[in-house]
This record gives C-alpha cells, sequence and structure tokens, in this order.
C-alpha cells in the first residue's frame, strides 16, 4: 500500500510499553508492535475456537450458531471442553484481543505524544464486555452467567437475563444508560448536521467557519458549547452509555435478586409522603 | 465568622451526602446469591434467590407437627354427632383429631367457640361455622378435583389460614383511586403504585379480570408480524400485571415458567407452566363457587369496599414460595380431607 509523503514523518522508533525494538516496525499502513501480534495470536485462535465449536455443533446457520457458557453447577472451575470450556477459552482469546489491541492504541499514542483518550474509550467498551463474561460471573458465582457467543443466541440470554428482574426497565442504572445512549444519538446527529451545515455549502458558496457554528447555537439556544467542548461532551456521553450499560448488569443479580420495580420501594417510602 | 460559618456549611453538606450515600448503598442487596439454572446452559432460564431473605421465607413456611394418632372410634362422626354435613363418613375420633388440628391452624388464640356456639357446639348459630362448613367442602374439592394443580400432595386449612382465622393473603375487588372525570379520565391506571404488581406503574388489581372474571390473558403475537393479536397495550399492562403477582406468590422470577424469547410458546415453557395453567383455572373455580356465594354469609366487616368477600390468589397459598410449605404434604396425616366425604 502506498504511504502518504508526510506520514513517514509520524513512523518513529520507540513508545512501546513492552518488547523494546522487538516488533517495533510497520506492515504497509499497520503499525504491529509487540500488541499487534497478541492481538492477531489471540484473535485468530479465539475465531479458529468458534469455527470448531461450530463445526461440533448442529448448525451452520450464522444466525444460529451458539457457543454456549458451561452449566452453573461448574462454578467457577473449568468445564469441559464440548460443556462450556470452549466458551472460557474463546472469552480469554476475546479479552486477550481486546485488552491488546487497547495496549497497541496505547503504543500509537506514546509514539504520536498525543493523549490516551481513544484507548481509554475503547477500555470502557472492554470493561462494558468484561462486566458480562467475568466481574458478574465472580460475583454471582459461576461462569455460566455469562452470555453465548452467537448472534441470535445472546439475544435470547438478554431476554431472559432481563426477565429475571421481571422489568428491567426499572433498573436504576439501565435508565441511565439508555438516557445516555440517546443523549449521545441526539448530540452527534446535532454536531454532525451543524458541521455539514458549515463545511458543505451549496455549488458557488463558500466554506463558513466555526464562527458560524457557534453562532447558530447562540442564536437557537443562547449557548455554543464550541468545537472542542463538543467532542468532550460526545466521549462523556458515550462512556457514560457504556459504563452504566455494565453497571445495570453488574448489579442485577450481585446486588438485587428480586423484580427492579420493587427496588423502587425506598422511594414510595421518603418520609415527604409516605 | 464567614470562613468558620463556610467551613460549617461544607462540614455538615460532607455529612448529609455520606449519610445519602450509605443509604442508597444499603437500598441495594449484596452477594453471594443463590442460584438454580432452569434452561440449557447460557439461555439464562436462572431463579436468583437472596440466601439471607430466603432463610426468613423458609423459616416462616415450616409445616407443623402433626396431631397424634388416634385409635378408630368404630363410629362415624355423623352418627356421634348432631348437624354433621361434612366428613360424615370420618370415624368420630379421627373427626375430633381433625377438629383439634383446624383449631391450631385457624383459630388457636380463639380456640373452639370461634365456629361453635358454646352452649350447643351442633348449633350453626356463628356464621364461622357456616364458613368454615363451606371451607372443608372446598379443601375436599381441590384435592379430588384439581389434583392438576395441587397433585399429591394437596392442600389442608393450614397451607392457606396459617394460624390466621383469615388468610393473611386475599384480595378484593380494587376500584383504584378516584380520579377526574372528563377529559382528564384517560390516565389508564399509569404512575400509580401497584402494590399487586410488586410496585410498578402496572394495572392496580389484575385479579379481577383474570382471577374473578375470565378476561383472555394471551396478549401475545404468534407471528413477527401484526396480525395475529390486536390485543392493546393497556391489556398488555393487565397480563404484566398478573405475571408480576405470580412472580411474587412464587418467589421465583418470569423464567420458572416462560423462555421469554417466545412467552407463548408451550414447546419452550418449562412444565411448570402447565401446572400454573390449571392454578389459574383452579382459583377462578374457587372464587366463583366457593367465595363469592358466601357474600350472604359474612357479616360487613368482613367485605370489601365494594361489598365483595375476600378472594383467593396464587399468594393465598404461596405466600413466596414456588410450592406452598415447599411441597411438604400435611394432607398425608389428615386423608380424609382428600376424598369426597359429604356421602353418607
Amino acid at each position: 500500500m502506498a504511504m502518504l509523503s508526510f506520514e513517514k514523518k509520524y513512523r518513529v522508533r520507540g513508545g512501546t510499553l513492552i518488547g523494546g525494538d522487538l516488533f517495533d516496525f510497520w506492515v504497509g499502513p499497520f503499525y504491529v508492535g509487540f500488541f499487534g501480534v497478541t492481538t492477531i495470536f489471540f484473535s485468530l485462535l479465539g475465531t479458529l475456537m468458534i469455527f470448531y465449536g461450530a463445526a461440533l455443533g448442529p448448525t451452520w446457520n450464522p444466525w444460529r450458531i451458539s457457543i454456549a457458557p458451561p452449566d452453573l453447577h461448574y462454578g467457577l472451575a473449568f468445564a469441559p471442553l464440548m460443556e462450556g470450556g470452549l466458551w472460557q477459552v474463546i472469552t480469554i482469546c476475546a479479552i486477550g484481543a481486546f485488552v491488546s489491541w487497547a495496549l497497541r492504541e496505547v503504543e500509537i499514542c506514546r509514539k504520536l505524544g498525543i493523549g490516551y483518550h481513544v484507548p481509554f474509550a475503547f477500555g470502557v467498551a472492554i470493561f462494558a464486555y468484561v462486566s458480562l463474561v467475568v466481574i458478574r460471573p465472580l460475583l454471582m458465582g459461576a461462569w455460566g452467567f455469562g452470555f453465548p457467543y452467537g448472534i441470535i443466541s445472546h439475544l435470547d440470554w438478554v431476554s431472559n437475563t432481563g426477565y429475571q428482574y421481571l422489568h428491567f426497565h426499572y433498573n436504576p442504572a439501565h435508565m441511565l444508560a439508555v438516557s445516555f445512549f440517546f443523549t449521545t444519538v441526539l448530540a452527534l446527529s446535532l454536531h454532525g448536521s451543524l458541521v455539514l451545515s458549515a463545511l458543505n455549502p451549496g455549488s458557488g458558496e463558500v466554506v463558513k467557519t466555526s464562527e458560524h457554528e457557534n453562532t447558530f447555537f447562540r442564536d437557537a439556544i443562547g449557548y455554543s458549547i464550541g468545537t472542542l467542548g463538543i467532542h468532550r461532551l460526545g466521549l462523556f456521553l458515550a462512556l457514560s452509555a457504556g459504563f452504566w450499560s455494565a453497571v445495570c448488569i453488574i448489579i442485577s443479580g450481585p446486588f438485587w435478586t428480586r423484580g427492579w420495580p420493587e427496588w423502587w420501594g425506598w422511594w414510595l417510602n421518603l418520609p415527604i409522603w409516605k | 465568622m464567614k470562613k468558620e460559618f463556610r467551613l460549617s456549611i461544607g462540614l455538615l453538606s460532607t455529612v448529609v451526602l455520606a449519610l445519602l450515600g450509605v443509604a442508597f448503598i444499603l437500598s441495594f442487596e449484596r452477594p453471594p446469591v443463590d442460584t438454580v439454572q432452569r434452561g440449557y446452559r447460557g439461555l439464562g432460564m436462572v431463579q436468583v434467590f437472596n440466601p439471607r431473605t430466603e432463610a426468613k421465607v423458609a423459616a416462616a413456611n415450616q409445616v407443623p407437627a402433626p396431631e397424634d394418632k388416634v385409635d378408630p372410634a368404630g363410629q362415624a362422626s355423623s352418627a356421634a354427632y348432631q348437624n354433621v354435613q361434612v366428613l360424615k363418613n370420618v370415624d368420630s375420633a379421627e373427626f375430633l383429631r381433625l377438629m383439634t388440628a383446624v383449631t391450631s391452624w385457624v383459630a388457636p388464640d380463639q380456640g373452639c367457640t370461634y365456629c361453635h356456639s358454646a352452649d350447643n357446639l351442633a348449633s350453626d348459630a356463628l356464621y364461622t361455622k357456616v364458613v368454615a362448613r363451606r371451607m372443608f367442602q372446598m379443601v375436599e374439592h381441590i384435592n379430588t378435583t384439581w389434583k392438576t394443580h395441587v397433585g399429591p400432595a394437596g392442600v389442608t386449612c393450614y397451607t392457606c389460614h396459617r394460624g390466621n382465622p383469615v388468610p393473611s393473603y386475599v384480595w378484593f375487588n380494587d376500584p383504584g383511586p378516584n380520579h377526574a372525570g372528563g377529559f382528564a379520565q384517560d390516565y389508564a391506571g399509569k404512575n400509580e403504585v401497584s402494590v399487586a404488581a410488586g410496585l410498578s406503574s402496572l394495572p392496580s388489581d389484575p385479579f379481577t379480570p383474570f382471577l374473578e372474571q375470565s378476561n383472555p390473558i394471551r396478549v401475545e403475537a404468534t407471528q413477527a408480524l401484526p396480525g395475529t393479536d390486536m390485543s392493546s397495550i393497556k391489556q398488555t399492562d393487565w397480563t404484566y400485571a398478573l405475571m408480576f403477582h405470580f412472580s411474587s406468590a412464587l418467589g421465583v422470577n418470569c423464567t420458572y415458567c416462560h423462555n421469554s424469547r417466545q412467552f407463548a410458546s408451550w414447546e419452550q415453557s418449562t412444565p411448570q407452566r402447565i401446572t400454573a395453567w390449571y392454578g389459574i383455572r383452579m382459583v377462578r373455580d374457587l372464587n366463583n363457587s366457593f367465595m363469592n356465594p358466601l357474600k350472604a354469609t359474612f357479616p360487613h366487616t368482613r367485605l370489601g369496599t365494594l361489598g365483595d368477600v375476600a378472594k383467593i390468589n396464587c399468594q393465598t397459598c404461596h405466600q413466596g414460595v414456588f410450592k406452598p410449605l415447599y411441597g411438604v404434604s400435611m394432607l398425608k396425616d389428615y386423608p380424609e380431607l382428600g376424598s369426597d366425604t359429604a356421602a353418607p
């Protein structure tokens, strides 16, 4: 692949977290690094394990292939490969691949001397996944509480796990997560439309500046968060959505065993109106 | 002065916030939790219990020791006593043993005279005796015709009464709180706390339409596209409220009976859903055949706000347990309650 003339300038050695110069090179446009190698190792192994499980399973229908976690009675022990052990190996591979990718992003940040915002953001996504397949199973006492790896089967898990708490929309952290997801979409659509309105003018028009953008929102709602601020807000909203999603499932079971509406008893029992 | 004031305000708000934080944390439960897997691994059909709460439920649902066995007197109760209309063919010694047990189950503090006139035990002067007779018939009816729901374990008076003259968990028709009429009346039962439905804002009385009347409970389409089910959101809410009641009454969650990927499918449901299906019909039968006809017998103080009789729902027997008294049969110690004893 061709390299743009200025790209070479950014391809600096060093900044690695581990291994020194080992793997400190590029293949085409891609930085490799030690964690690039581990990413490839874990993702390849994990994917092959999924194919292995699918080959032993009853279907090749991609919608229905499912690698299920162990039965609950295995607790936090290893299960036989065909009875959930495969799920355990794939989970290790998935976490290995995700964390490797995040650390590779850290190394690239260090090479460029930029902040760690991107790996941090990705770290929140990893946290959400780890909440589901490690943190909550540990708190509940069995790996079997993880979700199965299948397009339809994981949705069945989500549905049933929600109905274990009768009405999941009453889960306070779920409320926050959903609100943040919607707000993220709102902010992104406002930002995207505003940028296009200024930077993608009609034929014969000139490109407008950020002052036009600021003025639009000052006229409309009396305040513009600004060009840097909108990205801070977007990051905050998006990470909050992921963070509260993780919280909402961690508290379901380990910290609340009944229907979620019942949790709101404290609100109904406030002395003001009880 | 100003600085000290600011300091004290800061300190005070820190303490208040800390207290609120502790109160917030205390509103939750904590690990470890007990779980029971009830479906294929990874399907998420799991019962989740708090062992601390469950210990209290278990302690409250223990079976009392049976009365000592007695030698038969060789005479039927109908021959030994006057005005015996139920339990007629029961041996009179067994009859007395059962009366002793029933007293401890239903009126342990009030004793025999809760139902019987002290002057004449055979008299029907007290309404409680008339009700008790009907309740004997109901217990026999349940144990003989509703085995589909109660199974071989059966029921006794204790299943519901638990030492109380009126069972702790009964229900009356509930018209709901007063609200505006006219254009403002379309509040559809929303934004009210439904105790019957686990403190959600679902309808507050899911019992009248389903456990007294026989309105259809199923509100789910059988295909992905519209056309197979015309239920409104409100009808769906009624069903959801009833299901909340099932859950709290049995101390289980939705996945005890249903695979929520397709609630309607019997193939994907657990066998307990069949037991529950019979249970719904049983409760309807009991409320309409036994409870409602007693309306004229009960004094006004025993009736609800709409003048209706106290009625049965799942909680009346189950009392927070998936099988009443954890499935321990008391009927085996009092087999006369398991047959039709009205016949001579």
